[in-house]
């Protein structure tokens, strides 16, 4: 049984059909990449199995349960975290704080508990500082515990982004585009963490990304997409060699 | 510099993380508890006020400054906390109960228009509080037989274990009362701000799309904020009432919510100490500028109190001034001055300008 399912997913935007018709499987402890030009609806797809779009059609499965008729924020409890291509990171907190705020599907006090900060509250305070510190050291993030995000280089922000999905503790985790802006060195870090992720960490990995390296490097399977429909599923190197492909990528053909 | 060590995550977790800090606090306190012996009546009456509007400030700060909401109608909370803590001490409440339970009627209320007005955002909510503001001014005046309707309510006289805390007849303990009960509230807020519950609601204000992806319920959140901050604005509209003595719904004028969005704003928007600031500064303007203006006419024989407006006018002209030089408040030139002075001399003239690099990558730098 694979860990998510995506079938015949779809979504109209009045006459833009951004995704219309896609269904893939992420087995567990894979990375799965999906790969497109500009436009094809790559983030879309994140963002529906997010919740965060209603799909005109289609269905969406995790961990054996249909989670399509589901909340955005009942999606995370089920151990889905995501990071989003334009960072959306709270700018106004520290990085621990934004870390902090990946625990909150583990928070086990009310408001009251928490506004008379009865030792509950401490105790289960100790408890996430500490998952949040491993996150600290796997990412090493140590030099930026106490700054604020608005501050931060790109490079450091997208780095807190990764840290507050996994601070969440997640079954499957959606890295939209991780590597895009990184410096060479930068995106040669992501890749090691990311594969220590699965190895570590246990993690699925779904992940879009346009550096082909990376995506070869990392991906057990590689899915293809161009105007919202999947054009290959394979190996980096099968999607890599299809023609179809190469046409999407290209801009010629008409593979649309 | 000050430079920490940390050896457990507990300094982090803990109110303050210098022991000097939680001494600055407790002089404070200590300063505040001896004011009835330091000063007349007239000041203290004055500090009472201002007390009462921090306490009313801090409401609105949960709701404007920490999660990003603005609400026009905040004086309704106030109204219904003042009326409602009056009515239950008329029919023969102890203060005890009828004071938490004022916040709380205002709190659950707050919470219940919060459900649909949370779904809007912007001027919408602007709006939809004001209409809130409209409609509890209306049923202030259709209540008459509970409210006194335009004719007007007294507030009882305060009584606990036998020992008078009236506005009049025992200011000093009136002022205590108020202070114990905005010292209370200002721990309890302190508190929330470090817990989970806080940081939902920092999240909530500065990335919604996040906020739902880590499993915040952003209408939950949004709502309790709404009903934590009419609680906190209804338990000091019922110490006003008591301050005024005798009101009717003219009291809580849309001037008074605007006023209270001012404290926010010009305090310094999601800082707690902001609220006490902006009270300050909202409370001692008015009364400064009269002093100055009698003394203008004492010293230099100008009569400025003939001219009509005169006070408003610069009391207004201080308000936009701190608006567009001082955007991060009063609090945030605090922090400002608190580098400068660290720093000393190394301070930079550009250490507060806005930080644009983080839209270029390193590689680009
Ligand atoms: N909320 C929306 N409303 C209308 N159109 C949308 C919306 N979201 C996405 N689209 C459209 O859907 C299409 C796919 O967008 P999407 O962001 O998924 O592309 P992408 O594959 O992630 O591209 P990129 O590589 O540039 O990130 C685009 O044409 C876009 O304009
Ligand atoms: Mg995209």
């Amino acid at each position: 049984m694979s860990l998510l399912a995506v079938e015949d997913l779809a979504i109209h935007f009045g006459g833009v059909k951004a995704v219309d018709g896609v269904s893939f499987e992420v087995e567990a402890g894979e990375v799965f990449a999906i790969i497109g030009p500009n436009g094809a609806g790559k983030s879309t797809i994140f963002n529906l199995i997010s919740r965060l779009y209603e799909p005109t059609r289609g269905r969406i499965h995790f961990d054996g349960a249909d989670i399509t008729a589901l909340k955005a924020h009942q999606i995370a409890p089920l151990g889905i975290a995501r990071t989003f291509q334009n960072i959306e990171l709270f700018d106004h907190s520290t990085v621990l704080d934004n870390l902090l705020m990946g625990r909150h599907i583990h928070r086990r006090t009310n408001f009251v508990q928490d506004i008379l900060f009865l030792p509950k509250v401490r105790r289960e305070e100790r408890e996430h500082r500490r998952r949040v510190e491993e996150v600290i050291a796997f990412l090493e993030l140590e030099h930026y515990r106490g700054k604020h995000i608005a501050g931060l280089p790109y490079g450091v922000r997208k780095v807190v982004e990764i840290g507050r999905a996994l601070a969440l503790g997640p079954k499957l985790i959606l890295l939209d585009e991780p590597a895009s802006g990184l410096s060479v060195e930068e995106s040669q870090d992501v890749a090691f963490w990311i594969e220590d992720m699965r190895r570590d960490m246990g993690l699925t990995v779904l992940m879009v990304e346009h550096d082909m390296g990376l995506v070869t490097q990392v991906s057990d399977r590689v899915l293809a997409v161009a105007n919202g429909r999947p054009l290959a599923l394979g190996t980096a190197a099968e999607v890599q060699a299809d023609p179809e492909v190469q046409a999407a990528y290209l801009g010629t053909g008409d593979a649309a | 510099m000050r430079v920490v060590f940390k050896t457990s995550y507990d300094p982090d977790i803990d109110l303050h993380d210098h022991a000097w800090k939680r001494w600055g606090i407790a002089l404070l306190l200590a300063v505040m508890a001896a004011l009835p012996f330091l000063v007349g009546d007239y000041y203290l009456a004055e500090a009472t006020n201002t007390l009462i509007w921090a306490l009313a400030g801090m409401g609105l700060m949960v709701l404007v400054g920490h999660t990003g909401q603005v609400s026009l109608g905040h004086a309704a909370f106030l109204a219904i906390g003042a009326y409602t803590d009056a009515a239950l001490m008329n029919i023969g409440w102890p203060f005890l109960l009828s004071f938490p339970v004022a916040g709380l009627v205002a709190g659950v209320f707050g919470a219940i228009i919060a459900v649909p007005a949370v779904r809007m955002s912007g001027i919408y909510l602007a709006i939809a509080t004001l209409a809130v503001f409209v409609i509890v001014e209306e049923m202030v005046i259709l209540l008459a037989p509970i409210t006194g309707g335009i004719g007007g309510i007294f507030a009882p006289t305060i009584e606990i274990a036998g020992i008078g805390f009236d506005r009049y007849a025992a200011l000093d303990n009136f002022y205590w009362l108020c202070l114990v009960v905005v010292a209370l509230v200002t721990w309890g807020y302190a508190n929330l701000m470090r817990s989970p519950t806080g940081r939902s609601f920092l999240a909530v204000r500065d990335s919604e799309v996040s906020a739902r992806a880590l499993g915040i319920n952003v209408t939950r959140t949004r709502a309790l904020a709404f009903g934590l901050s009419s609680g906190v604005t209804g338990l000091a509209g019922a110490l006003m009432g008591h301050y005024i003595g005798f009101f009717n719904y003219e009291l809580f004028s849309i001037f008074i919510s605007i006023n209270l969005l001012l404290v926010v704003t010009i305090g310094g928007l999601g800082f707690i100490p902001g609220a006490f600031l902006g009270a300050i500064l909202i409370t001692g303007v008015p009364q400064l500028i009269s002093i100055l203006r009698d003394s203008a006419n004492a010293t230099l024989g100008i009569d400025l109190g003939g001219i009509p407006g005169l006070d408003t006018m610069v009391f207004s002209l201080i308000l936009i001034g701190f608006i567009i030089y001082e955007p991060t408040g009063l609090y945030g030139r605090w922090l400002k001055l608190r580098v400068w002075w660290e720093l000393f001399p190394l301070a930079r003239r550009d250490m507060f300008r806005r930080q644009k690099t983080y839209l270029k990558t390193e590689r680009m730098r």
